[in-house]
């Protein structure tokens, strides 16, 4: 007996309690009866997207393929599409994964300011450099601004990163205002012809009225800055988050007008359901997943990938 | 978005009480139970067996029978909620006089390092002496963050430089230190880490089997949707786990997966953590925690008028 048989076999138990394909649910020429359709929203509520969306699509299911015989292709090909048609919003259209700056507003002239928001623990920090990488690869000229004054050792954390990448990054020392960070950022942007500026932020809970307003403030002081930006506000959520999502895209966005989501940590088992209930009811787009904790784990939202996976063996 | 947990149950429980008690309504109405459990984020399989439980506790004679049934089950649902989180239990094993060692464990982010913070905080104010160990040498500044923490509560950290050395290695030699500097606590602040990365952990393993821990505690953020029974149970089959701790509940999260993670693994909920700041750490109380997954006062309120 090895050490690690015990991690092994915990590893294989898992993967059955994982086993939830719903694929496995629908075998040609079966008909598809209430009990199926409860497995098929039991399916559906283990990926996160939460009751209402697990509902409509158990709904429209039930009305179209109810008491009938299951041909699975039919009943799948409507299901992604319902599921990808609410992921990519009224314009129907998705990012193009060759070109992995597409998902960014980018400022007419000038540098373009990303600010970088979520709760705490989320991947903010790590997701930053992520996103730095690859602008910095891609030629662009890359600033940071290390906006997280007060939690242990952020700023250290984000300057590590910014030596691996190879990018200016500018900081003060803790407890600092973070507006003023951040408006140093811009300033530094503007003074040494950076093509981008991303702004680093505490982590905060959407429910801690000073912390919000301090982010609200942050983004005026950006605004103020300079015109248009920030021409891009990401919020940062975890895969593993629950229905609490909503209530954190909500509350971020009118804090600081979130444009886009990056879904960190989906290289876990964790499905990451919650943005289509996000995207459902505040049309926020996801617009970068993380796959990792190393530079080059990022990588632009496929809403196709995402359908696929959400039903997927792990 | 809690007011529709609210009426759910509002509902739910209004059209048990409304009318004659029946079979078929009682059923109608742990349905919405259900469902606002897993609004609540309680994993699937959790929130049903749950609902049966209850469902054939409350179709039993003695319901339909008393006095004021609806009443009776909303006391069902709330006490087996109660029940199935419990029972309580704080320890942590600490021994006078000679070493324990603390090693907190799970995924990226959950808040293992502030929480080893305000454990150690803990400890420090009932008269141990705790050391901190930075045994995360992967994340950058994992050990910057863990030496600011130990500065800000007086309590010596245990570190090595990270690349020229490893989990296990910092372990072992910390363990000699504490020895050394007379503490009698050693708290392990390992990787965050995903529960199918094999590599790490394994490598979790190792430094469990050169450490053998008093405790095992498992760090689980609070916001966790139905994917906490998964890692838990992998953590728990791997380590035994001999507690959790929730993070993270000083927001609005319903904490669903408190009961999730309870009833897979069946270790018990110690602590919970309610804030950044090293002092926000507190027992973990079931009965709070029934009424938080059901709606904060909402369960008194129906309690009251069912
Ligand atoms: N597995 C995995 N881990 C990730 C991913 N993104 C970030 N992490 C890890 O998650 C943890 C938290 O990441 P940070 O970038 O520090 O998160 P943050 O949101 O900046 O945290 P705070 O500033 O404390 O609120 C770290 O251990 C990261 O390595 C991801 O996509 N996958
Ligand atoms: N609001 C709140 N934030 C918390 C709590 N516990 C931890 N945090 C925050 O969560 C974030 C992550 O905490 P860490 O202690 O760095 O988490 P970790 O598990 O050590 O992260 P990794 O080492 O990267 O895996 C930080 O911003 C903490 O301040 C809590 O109870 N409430
Ligand atoms: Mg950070
Ligand atoms: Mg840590």
């Amino acid at each position: 007996m090895g050490l690690f048989d015990n991690l092994k076999s915990a590893l294989k138990k898992t993967k059955d309690v994982l086993r939830t394909d719903v694929r496995d649910l629908l075998r040609s020429g079966e008909i598809l009866d209430e009990a199926k359709l409860e497995e098929f929203y039991r399916g559906l509520i283990t990926t996160d997207m939460g009751v209402a969306a697990a509902t409509e699509v158990v709904e429209t299911l039930r009305k179209e393929f109810g008491g009938r015989t299951v041909v699975p292709d039919k009943i799948w090909e409507v299901v992604r599409t319902q599921l990808k048609t609410i992921l990519l919003g009224e314009s129907g259209t998705g990012w193009d994964r060759a070109n992995p700056i597409g998902p960014l507003n980018i400022a007419a002239t000038g540098p373009t300011v990303i600010l970088v928001s979520g709760v705490n623990g989320v991947g903010k920090t790590t997701s930053i450099a992520k996103l730095a990488r690859l602008l910095h690869g891609s030629g662009r000229k890359v600033l940071l601004a290390a906006g997280d004054t007060f939690r242990a050792a952020a700023v250290e954390q984000l300057t590590m990163w910014s030596k691996r990448i190879g990018c200016d990054i500018v900081t003060k020392p803790p407890k600092s205002d973070p507006a003023s960070v951040a408006f140093e950022g811009c300033d530094q942007a503007v003074a040494r012809g950076a093509d981008f500026a991303i702004i680093d932020t505490a982590g905060r809970l959407q429910t801690q009225q000073n912390l919000m307003s301090e982010l609200q403030k942050i983004h005026r002081v950006i605004a103020k800055r300079i015109e248009g930006a920030p021409h891009e506000s990401l919020l940062v959520l975890d895969a593993t988050t629950g229905q609490n999502g909503l209530s954190q895209a909500s509350k971020f966005s009118e804090a600081a007008g979130c444009t886009g989501i990056i879904l960190t940590k989906l290289d876990g088992t964790a499905k990451g359901g919650v943005v289509i209930a996000i995207r459902q009811k505040m049309g926020i787009p996801v617009k970068y997943i993380g796959v990792g904790e190393q530079l080059d784990d990022l990588q632009v939202f496929s809403a196709d990938d995402f359908v696929n996976a959400l039903f997927d063996d792990v | 978005m809690f007011e529709s947990i609210t009426r759910n149950l509002g509902d739910a429980l209004g059209s048990i009480a409304r009318g004659r008690l029946t079979e078929s309504n009682i059923r109608d109405g742990m349905g919405k139970v259900r469902q606002a459990l897993l609004e609540a984020d309680v994993n699937y399989d959790v929130a049903k067996a749950f609902t049966q439980r209850v469902t054939e506790q409350a179709v039993g004679e003695k319901v339909l029978k008393a006095l004021r049934p609806a009443e009776q089950i909303v006391g069902i649902v709330y006490q087996e909620l109660v029940s199935l989180m419990g029972p309580v239990d704080h320890s942590l094993a600490i021994r006078r006089g000679e070493l324990s060692v603390i090693m907190m464990c799970g995924l990226q982010g959950a808040g293992k390092t502030t929480t080893c913070g305000k454990l150690a905080r803990m400890l420090k104010e009932q008269g141990n002496k705790p050391m901190l160990v930075a045994a995360d040498l992967q994340r950058p500044a994992a050990i910057e963050q863990l030496r600011v923490i130990g500065e800000q509560i007086g309590v010596p950290v245990y570190w090595e430089e990270a690349a020229r050395s490893n989990p296990v290695q910092v372990c072992v030699n910390a363990r000699k230190e504490a020895r050394a500097h007379d503490c009698n606590v050693l708290i392990l602040d390992t990787a965050g880490r995903l529960h199918v990365d094999d590599a790490l952990m394994k490598e979790l393993m190792e430094v469990d089997n050169k450490l053998m821990p008093d405790q095992a505690l498992l760090v689980c953020d609070a916001m966790t949707g139905q994917d906490a029974v998964n890692s838990a149970k992998v953590f728990n089959d791997a380590l035994e786990l001999d507690g959790v701790i929730l993070t993270k509940l000083d927001g609005d999260t319903r904490g669903g997966a408190a009961l999730s993670v309870k009833a897979v693994t069946g270790v018990p909920i110690k602590f919970i953590g309610v804030g950044e700041q090293l002092d926000r750490l507190e027992k973990f109380h079931p009965d709070r925690m029934a009424q938080r997954i059901l709606g904060q006062g909402d369960v008194a309120t129906l309690l009251e008028t069912a």
